[in-house]
């Protein structure tokens, strides 16, 4: 089965539908007013993919593992950088990004590795094109439960100083003081990929899955190849949630342990 | 028995205070609203940063884990915040906290009462009653008695003399109303400006 290649025009088909919406949000009854949001963000997605699109191009023509290592890079700092920019309250200096950076690191870039090394061993086993999907696809993942997590908890925190304070007071220690916000975090960070996991297949058909099956691969491999994105986003998500909440209660408190909320600003 | 010794004691707002509080004795601290009297107690309980030196007796804060130190100085902050759904979730049901419970007018049915339930008056002496119920060796009140009634207030009044007296622990009392320094403190300081003066003198008690 050949795939049918999609033309300058079929996007543009496309694309009028994006800005039918704009109009209607401008002008409609209730002057949504997301109109020029609307098409900055589909420019800005039309850009960034072509501009994938041909970089990704390079990477699988040149096959350089230096070449993979900087575009994985690449895509760590800029999900670190999402992760700051949706929280309304982050750490003050370089922890702002640490927390996130350092979560992604341990849960995507580690299960990647995992996948590449012992599930799928393609020769090399960072040929690009499995690394980068399965790259993209766990960060892009866990990067929205980290940040879900870590602005739950850092409201909760916000919201409890008191309660938190009191424990203090009574001789808890900081684990103690704030264990509930954890795992209210965690919980909250990890609901997403659960109800994903419950109703993939019957409400909705996974990208991947979408995306293979348009290639024309047997239905069947598309399947396997989506549980396995599944578990693997399920368990990135969860130890990258978990690495981030902990990361993040430690910073709440100094030495002396002390809830040092000084250390939070707002994000404009 | 042990003596509080605060010495240029620094909170963010910049200025030294510098206090003594005898073993047995209640100190009587008021100014203005925003004058610094909270995150004064807030440092001596070391909830905040904080320079200078505070000790009690042998005792001092920087060498002391922060923990321990906490239990030690026993700070009752003026809004009581609470973490459990039910009361009896803050207490250690000791005997003598269902005794302090008799004193302030409550009984063992209360442990069970959701906290959400009780109203401002009940949470203020419930916190009372969580905050003596770590067996504290100072207590440091920011106006403990705000949210009561007049006979709330004076069985708080005599509840903490009592243990004051049996105990000999040092007190620091912040509070708005100067009829109540004077029944319940020995000393009256007013912080005004970011020094402490000595306010006209109470009667001696205790």
């Amino acid at each position: 089965m050949d795939i049918i290649l999609l033309t300058p025009f079929d996007l543009g088909l496309a694309a009028s539908l994006v800005i039918l919406l704009a109009i209607f949000s401008e002008y409609g009854r209730l002057k949504l007013g997301i109109g020029r949001k609307l098409v900055i963000a589909a420019v800005r997605a039309s850009v960034q993919l072509m501009a994938i699109g041909l970089v990704l191009k390079v990477l699988f023509e040149s096959n350089h593992p230096l070449l993979m290592m900087l575009m994985a890079t690449v895509m760590l700092l800029m999900a670190t950088r999402e992760i700051a920019a949706r929280q309304e309250m982050g750490f003050v200096g370089w922890w702002g990004f640490a927390i996130g950076g350092l979560s992604l690191l341990l849960s995507s870039f580690l299960i990647t590795l995992f996948a590449l090394t012992v599930i799928l061993s393609p020769t090399p086993w960072y040929t690009p094109q499995y690394a980068i999907p399965l790259l993209g696809m766990l960060l892009g993942n866990t990067m929205n439960g980290i940040a879900l997590a870590l602005d739950r908890l850092t409201r909760e925190v916000v919201r409890e100083r008191g309660a938190i304070e009191a424990r203090l007071l009574m001789g808890h220690s900081w684990q103690m003081a704030i264990q509930p916000y954890m795992r209210e975090a965690i919980r909250a960070g990890t609901i997403p990929i659960i109800n994903t996991m419950a109703v993939s297949g019957v409400v909705t058909l996974p990208g991947m899955m979408t995306g293979q099956i348009l290639a024309g691969n047997p239905p069947g491999t598309a399947s396997n190849y989506q549980i396995m994105i599944l578990f693997l986003i399920a368990a990135g998500t969860g130890f990258g949630i978990s690495a981030g909440v902990w990361l993040a209660s430690r910073r709440f408190f100094d030495e002396r342990q002390r809830l040092r909320l000084d250390r939070l600003k707002k994000r404009a | 028995m042990a003596r509080l010794v605060v010495e240029s004691v620094t909170t963010v707002l910049g200025f030294p205070l510098s206090l003594t509080v005898e073993p047995g004795e209640c100190l009587g601290l008021s100014g203005a609203s925003g004058s610094g009297k909270s995150l004064f107690l807030r440092a001596l309980a070391d909830l905040d940063p904080h320079q200078g030196k505070v000790c009690l007796g042998e005792m001092e804060c920087a060498n002391t884990a922060p923990d321990q130190w906490r239990r030690l100085v026993g700070l009752l902050p003026a809004e009581s915040a609470w973490w459990g759904a039910q009361v009896q979730d803050h207490f250690d049901p000791s005997p003598a906290c269902l005794f302090l419970f008799e004193q302030l007018g409550f009984s063992a049915t209360t442990l069970t009462q959701p906290v959400q339930q009780l109203s401002s008056g009940e949470r203020q002496r419930l916190a009372i009653i969580r905050t003596l119920s770590v067996n504290p060796r100072a207590l440091l009140l920011d106006e403990p008695t705000a949210n009561l009634d007049k006979t709330s207030a004076e069985r708080v009044e005599k509840l903490i003399a009592h243990y004051r007296e049996t105990q000999q622990i040092p007190v620091i009392w912040v509070s708005h109303d100067p009829q109540q320094i004077k029944r319940v403190a020995h000393q009256h300081w007013h912080l005004q400006n970011g020094r402490l003066q000595r306010a006209q003198p109470t009667d001696q008690r205790g």
